[in-house]
């Protein structure tokens, strides 16, 4: 069986909710919406106070090419236009709904048919994308008409499709899977048809054996797509990881998949893709798992963007005594959240509740040298070495050492004997790197142009000579 | 608002710790405890107590009334340390020497440099070293072991050196153990070598509870093989063959137990396997050319000191260097 060449981990699967399926979660009473749901610029309200919208309508239009549009999730009246704090403590700005009814924008297919045949050419394909605001619901957020969109001179030759849910608990990509097979499959050749390619690679970790029987049943009717059994091992759901896992081609350092010919995209993504293209839906829900060993019912639901994270620990049952910590997203690359009264958003794959005893981290002791960070790092780096080296500020030697590679996986804190926080360290660096590979490009961006000015001028003296 | 706990990812963990590593390598020491028991009796346990003791003792005294820090002998690795001394001692030798070595190992190999992690040198190889050079004649007599009763015998490779320098060819010395003989610890050596069999388990143990990696044990005994055979092809009355210079001197329990030192050796495995034949071949050319008889401890020192340009120049197959 398949999987990535280098480094990788073998963390407790721990997928509770797997046989749990997808429920409906009622609509709340109100929803927050921010206006920053994904990688870019922040989308800019077109709506006011005291506005009416309908489920579905534009509410926030996109600010550039890499950013997203914004649609209400909910019909009812436009309440506030203000900052709030989300999970990671940042204020930040959101429309708040006040809902009433589900009425629902004109033009948009709210039938469970399914629609196979695509009528829309390629190009009109990636508008509709960017229009129903679709963007990476794997949890990076990243605009998906950006990915669509193949840069010239670069040549898309694998279609490959993120269905590997490496991180432990999380399980609405698989039910997804199992119970949206034939709309996936759909989706997946309408980003076939729209990347003008032939060959599709659908990537699923073998703790998903119903799911991969799901798709491989109905990929016989599907021309050109291939279910790819992989290994179980974590990050196989990291971009790079997966394109190496399926096609055994590996990104360099500083470059993107369609350097090597692949884009990637995840599952959750391509049954939005194919809403948004064959019914007209924009991105106004998404399957959220709520999981963790202390809840009473771990499950999976479909929920509104905007719906308070609260809503669905009640609908598990409520956040019991013994809960410690509160994650959005899974265990190991998730963000620890500071309260439950933020919305559901774009890229909210799962909830993971975990108790005092998994909350708390080990006290660090010395490194001791075992090299085992650097047997795991699926991208092949030093993790012991860029610790310490951020750890002394010593940006140059992060820069030689690839620190900018490191895709933050965890697999190096994960597995440290010393409990060391190796992957807080490296971040830390990883940060202050960036910001020195930024100014540098903005200084370089000017130089060039003051000297593009120069000769401007120059050139209008000698005419004027 | 509720209580919760904030940190960054990732928020599990794999469960492993120091102690849980220090754990694995005592129990995969236990065959050859067991076997050093068996052949050399109460002499035996009394050394092995006595340096534990020793180690534990002088790292909680020194850390606790010299360095005034938290004492950090919970997590195991002075058992480790005082275990792997003692198996490097002859079962006879005299306790204050022991301690001598252990006060050696611990106070200056370990804790001056920092403690745990720290070290540049292997504290155990360093304590041996030490009393090697200072107490020579203690340390080069060695009981050969009997169940029945001990008595005092060269090593293997000491008959081996002094026949040969004596002008005998190898075949020619009589004295010479056979392989079985080796195998199962029926010649004189230190407490935890002699046994050939019981080091190659606790080898299976250890990789099973993956503690070490294959690397460094199979590239220093790979190398010596290779090596010692060319000088045997080359001359074979002058040097031992090969299988006899990877079943004797401490060759097995220094390229499994002492030269996988995880402090002491290379982080990546292109680094562990130019260390282990490092190893190998320094310790073939001391026991062929050098004034000792084994070179095992020599080799590992040396190339513990080696080990941070190994590191320097010894990268991980960095992601996306591999041909697309």
């Amino acid at each position: 069986m398949k999987t990535f060449r280098i480094g990788g981990i073998h963390p407790h699967d721990e997928k509770l909710s797997a046989g749990s399926s997808i429920k409906v979660l009622p609509i709340p009473k109100e929803v927050k919406v921010p206006v920053s749901q994904h990688i870019g610029a922040p989308a800019t309200p077109i709506v006011k106070v005291g506005d009416v919208v309908k489920t579905g309508q534009l509410i926030a239009q996109a600010t550039g090419f890499v950013s997203a549009n914004i649609h209400s999730p909910v019909s009812g009246t436009v309440k506030k236009i203000e900052d709030f704090v989300d999970g990671n403590g940042y204020r930040k700005p959101a429309i708040i709904i006040t809902v009433q009814g589900d009425e629902w924008a004109e033009g948009i297919d709210t039938t469970t048919a399914i629609r196979r045949e695509i009528t829309l050419e390629p190009a009109e394909i990636i508008k509709k994308v960017q229009e129903m605001g679709i963007v990476g619901m794997g949890g990076a957020t990243f605009p998906a008409h950006v990915k669509l969109s193949v840069p010239p001179g670069k040549k898309c030759e694998a279609l490959i499709i993120n269905g590997v849910e490496c991180e432990p608990y999380l399980t609405s990509d698989h039910r997804l899977m199992l119970e949206k097979g034939q709309e996936v499959m759909i989706g997946v050749k309408i980003l076939m048809k729209a990347l003008g390619v032939g060959k599709a690679y659908i990537g699923i970790e073998n703790n998903k054996k119903d799911a991969i029987e799901n798709l491989q049943r109905l990929s016989t009717n599907f021309e050109g797509i291939e279910v790819v059994p992989l290994k179980l091992k974590y990050p196989q759901g990291g971009e790079k990881q997966l394109i190496d896992a399926c096609i055994r081609r590996q990104v360099p350092s500083g470059k993107l998949p369609i350097d090597v010919g692949a884009v990637v995209q995840n599952v959750g993504t391509v049954y939005a893709i194919y809403e948004a293209v064959q019914k007209n839906k924009p991105l106004i829900e998404r399957i959220v798992c709520v999981t963790g060993k202390p809840l009473r019912e771990p499950s999976n639901f479909l929920v509104r963007i905007g719906t308070p994270v609260k809503e669905l620990l009640d609908a598990t049952g409520g956040l019991p005594e013994t809960a410690a910590k509160v994650i959005g997203g899974g265990p190991m690359m998730g963000r620890a959240m500071v309260h439950t009264d933020v919305p559901v958003v774009k890229g909210t794959s799962g909830i993971t509740v975990m108790d005092e005893k998994d909350a708390k981290r080990q006290p660090m002791q010395n490194c001791i040298r075992c090299a085992k960070c650097v047997s795991v790092c699926p991208m092949g780096l030093e993790p012991y070495l860029l610790s310490k080296l951020s750890m002394l500020n010593r940006l140059e030697d992060l820069r030689a050492e690839n620190v900018m590679d490191c895709i933050e996986c965890g697999s190096c804190s994960f597995t440290c004997p010393s409990s060391r926080p190796l992957l807080d360290y490296i971040r830390l660096g990883k940060g202050r790197v960036g910001a020195q590979l930024r100014a540098e490009a903005a200084a370089k961006k000017a130089a060039a142009e003051a000297e593009k000015a120069k000769a401007e001028a120059e050139k209008k003296e000698t005419a004027n000579a | 608002m509720e209580k919760l706990t904030i940190s960054p990812s990732p928020h599990v963990h794999s469960g492993d710790s120091v102690r849980r590593n220090m754990l694995g390598v005592c129990l995969a020491l236990v065959p050859a405890l067991v076997a050093a028991l068996w052949f050399f009796g109460v002499d035996a346990l009394v050394v092995i107590l006595t340096s534990i003791a020793a180690c534990v003792g002088f790292e909680y005294l020194i850390q606790k009334f010299i360095l005034k820090v938290q004492p950090t002998i919970t997590d195991g690795s002075a058992i480790v340390t005082g275990l792997i001394l003692a198996f490097n001692l002859p079962s006879n030798l005299p306790l204050w020497i022991v301690v001598l070595g252990a006060l050696f190992a611990i106070g200056v190999c370990k804790l001056t440099f920092g403690g745990l992690g720290q070290n540049i040198v292997n504290p155990a190889i360093g304590g041996r070293v030490f009393l090697l050079m200072s107490f020579p004649a203690q340390m080069t007599s060695w009981p050969k072991p009997s169940v029945v009763d001990a008595y005092t015998g060269a090593t293997p490779l000491g008959l081996l050196k002094e026949g040969v320098k004596s002008g005998k060819s190898v075949s020619e010395i009589i004295d010479l153990p056979s392989t079985s003989d080796l195998l199962l610890g029926f010649c004189g050596g230190s407490l935890g070598e002699v046994m050939a069999l019981c080091l190659i388990a606790g080898f299976i143990v250890m990789l099973i509870m993956k503690v070490i990696t294959w690397h460094i044990p199979v590239a220093v005994i790979g190398s010596m093989f290779l090596f010692e055979g060319i000088f045997y092809l080359a001359n074979p009355d002058r040097f031992a063959d090969p299988v006899f210079t990877i079943l004797t001197g401490g060759a097995l329990l220094g390229a499994i137990f002492m030269a996988t030192d995880y402090v002491t050796s290379p982080m990546t495995p292109l680094g562990m396997i130019i260390y282990g034949c490092g190893i190998g071949i320094l310790t073939v050319l001391i026991r062929n050319f050098g004034a000792y008889p084994e070179g095992m401890s020599f080799a590992i020192l040396l190339m513990n000191l080696v080990t941070p340009v190994i590191n320097r120049y010894c990268k991980p197959k960095r992601f996306g260097e591999v041909v697309k």
